[in-house]
């Protein structure tokens, strides 16, 4: 059977052409010397030089960065707290129900989600007087909110799949709860940590409607300001961050799987090396 | 407490006492009123089916469940509310349970970790048990980097290094090959001998609990069913669950017709003609038994034999099974026998002393016929 399959080569090229031909049209156009954006005007690098001279796009970028990780953190510590409990405490009250509202949230649609939050700032800061005015503060709690949900479920998938004899079996060397989970089972789930953070960041990083219904003024996330800024038309400098930002996530992309393929090979061959001795 | 200890070192009878422990899951009895008493140094196995409770009486030695009933004394301390971090008793766990992220030396080192002891102790102590089971050349690996064998030894230096009282095996032998079992149980018991700390093997497997143990306890839904030697155990089961559960055994309805010169005789319809047994303490004329002989306690022959029971049969189906042979007889009332035989000559397929359909005499002694109540 030498026969091409035409029919599925043509409809990866399609796929394949759906998700990349906007990418690279947006990236070519960042070249674009033209103030419109649609009109190609030759080549040039002008609209990057001013990208890191827009004060404004800078400050978004490290406002929204500050945002992302200070809720990604946070979100790790309580989404672990969280998966652990619903993963290894087998029976406590309301187990089915705490399970519930903690992966609802991975349901619920953004903007309810974003009202929700917006209407409780504003009731605490009629009730007690804080937050006094929306920002850095409610747009990072309210990061924190959804994204420990991911974080949460994820260190549960991971923990629920590990041997809970591993745990024992420090308890039973004279480890008391806290060291055993100091000693073991941190070190087991530290991978699952690392992706709940990662996946925590980057969900924080490109949130628009959370931090819209959240933030106050003075407070514009990169998200919102990119946003803001298409409304009024797509402008080359856009183009511009928006290719920075493919590079950035191409080349951690990259790495992230250069560094885990390295790690595969290495473990494989640390397996055959012990098969070899046992032999 | 202090006469309670006294009095079990001076022969270390009791070292370990179980008294009327039960655990039940939900509406599921686990363990039923187990009562055990186990011996300083003893090397015990709780051997069972899956679901018997083995396991769960394991697990509350170790003090992972509570029982709902009943006390359990480790060298005459209680171990109610004794968390499983304070107790003198280790653990080797059936999937090993080793730290991956820890080296074979780091595993082994852990236990002593919180123990009160200085490092030069601790290096001193690890090094030792590295040397037990003779793994010093791979103290630096990690379990993933070594074999199953292996790993089975570090799981077994990791729970001695404290120098526990009490050891607790789960199924020690389960996860690994043939050939490595036979050499693996001869160097656990050489362990043991060495270290001398007494050891509750608990395991599925009857060949293990056979060798390894030098005393079981049959369990089965919860309830010790006995408990003695393997011998014991083989031999002389008390009722028809242990018989039927180690080894295997040829069983008839019977019942006695009279007791004379210390020999029993049955009337047994399903062997066609009278049975003859030793007699035995508690088994009286008109009683119902059963009668059961092990397999390996039958010999087949082609002229009739001088025995106290003999029978004619019919040899229905054969199994060769190299060192020995199981053959299936038919009796003339259509009851089926299985006998072995131990295949002593060399000989080739047609040499077999029967073969399928030839018509043969069997005989065992009066002795080898276990009575058990019914």
């Amino acid at each position: 059977m030498n026969r091409r399959p035409v029919f599925l080569l043509t409809v990866l090229a399609f796929g394949f052409a759906f998700f990349y031909v906007p990418i690279l049209s947006m990236i070519i156009y960042s070249f674009n010397r033209s103030r419109l954006a649609t009109v190609w005007g030759g080549f040039s690098l002008d609209w990057y030089g001013k990208l890191f001279h827009n004060r404004q796009i800078i400050d978004a970028a490290l406002l929204s960065l500050e945002i992302a990780l200070v809720s990604a953190t946070l979100a790790t510590i309580l989404g672990t707290m969280a998966g652990i409990a619903l993963a290894r405490f087998r029976h406590f009250r309301g187990r089915t129900l705490f399970s519930g509202f903690i992966t609802a949230p991975l349901i619920m649609p953004e903007v309810i989600t974003g009202i929700s939050m917006l209407m409780l700032f504003i009731l605490m800061a009629n009730w007690i007087g804080w937050p006094e005015k929306r920002g850095f503060m409610t747009v990072t709690i309210a990061h924190i909110t959804f994204s420990m949900t991911y974080v949460a479920t994820i260190v549960q998938a991971r923990l629920s799949s590990t041997d809970h004899s591993v745990e024992e079996a420090a308890m039973d060397l004279g480890a008391k709860p806290w060291q055993v989970l100091r000693d073991v089972t941190l070190p087991i789930i530290a991978p699952a940590i690392g992706s709940g953070w990662l996946l925590a960041l980057t969900i924080s990083l490109d949130d628009v409607v959370i931090s819209s219904f959240t933030t106050g003024p003075g407070s514009t996330t990169l998200p919102i300001l990119i946003w803001s800024k298409v409304k009024l038309g797509v402008t080359p400098d856009i183009n511009a961050l928006a290719s920075l930002i493919i590079l950035i996530v191409t080349v951690a992309v990259i790495a992230a799987g250069v560094i885990m393929a390295r790690a595969d090979r290495k473990r494989e061959a640390d397996i055959q090396r012990a098969i070899k001795d046992n032999g | 407490m202090m006469e309670e200890r006294a009095r079990q070192a001076e022969d270390g009878a009791g070292f370990i006492r179980i008294e009327n422990v039960s655990k039940s899951f939900g509406s599921f009895k686990a363990v039923d009123e187990v009562s055990l008493s186990i011996s300083k140094g003893e090397l015990f196995a709780l051997l069972g089916g899956s679901g018997c409770g083995k396991t769960t009486l394991l697990r509350m030695l170790a003090g992972f469940e509570t029982p709902d009933a009943g006390r359990i004394f480790i060298d005459g301390q209680d171990m109610a509310g004794v968390a499983p971090y304070d107790r003198p008793v280790n653990m080797m766990f059936q999937s090993y349970a080793l730290f991956p992220h820890m080296t074979v030396e780091g595993n082994i080192g852990y236990g002593l970790k919180y123990e009160a002891m200085s490092d030069a102790e601790r290096k001193d102590r690890v090094r030792e048990m590295l040397e037990l089971v003779q793994l010093t050349p791979l103290a630096g690996r990690k379990p993933h980097q070594i074999s199953g064998g292996q790993r089975q030894r570090v799981a077994l230096a990791r729970a001695l290094a404290r120098q526990p009282k009490l050891l607790l095996l789960d199924e020690p032998l389960g996860a690994l090959d043939k050939k490595l079992r036979e050499h693996t149980q001869f160097e656990l018991m050489n362990i043991q001998y060495k270290t001398g700390v007494t050891f509750v093997v608990v395991t599925h497997d009857q060949e293990e609990a056979m060798t390894l143990a030098n005393r079981i306890a049959v369990m089965d839904k919860g309830v010790v069913r006995q408990i003695g030697s393997p011998t014991e155990i083989y031999e002389n089961p008390k009722s028809r669950f242990v018989a039927d559960f180690i080894g295997s055994i040829n069983r008839f309805a019977a019942a006695i017709v009279y007791v004379k010169d210390g020999i029993a005789v049955l009337d047994c319809a399903e062997l066609g003609q009278p049975l003859q047994a030793r007699a035995e303490d508690g088994f009286e004329p008109g009683m119902r038994v059963t009668a059961a002989v092990r397999p390996e306690k039958i010999t087949i022959s082609r002229e009739r034999p001088e025995a106290g029971n003999v029978l004619s049969a019919v040899v229905h189906d054969l199994g060769y099974f190299g060192k020995d042979s199981l053959y299936r007889l038919q009796l003339p009332t259509g009851k089926m026998i299985s006998a072995s035989v131990v295949n002593t000559r060399r000989a080739g397929e047609n040499e077999r002393i029967a073969q399928w359909d030839d018509a043969v005499f069997l005989a065992f002694d009066p002795a080898s016929v276990i009575l058990l109540r019914d």
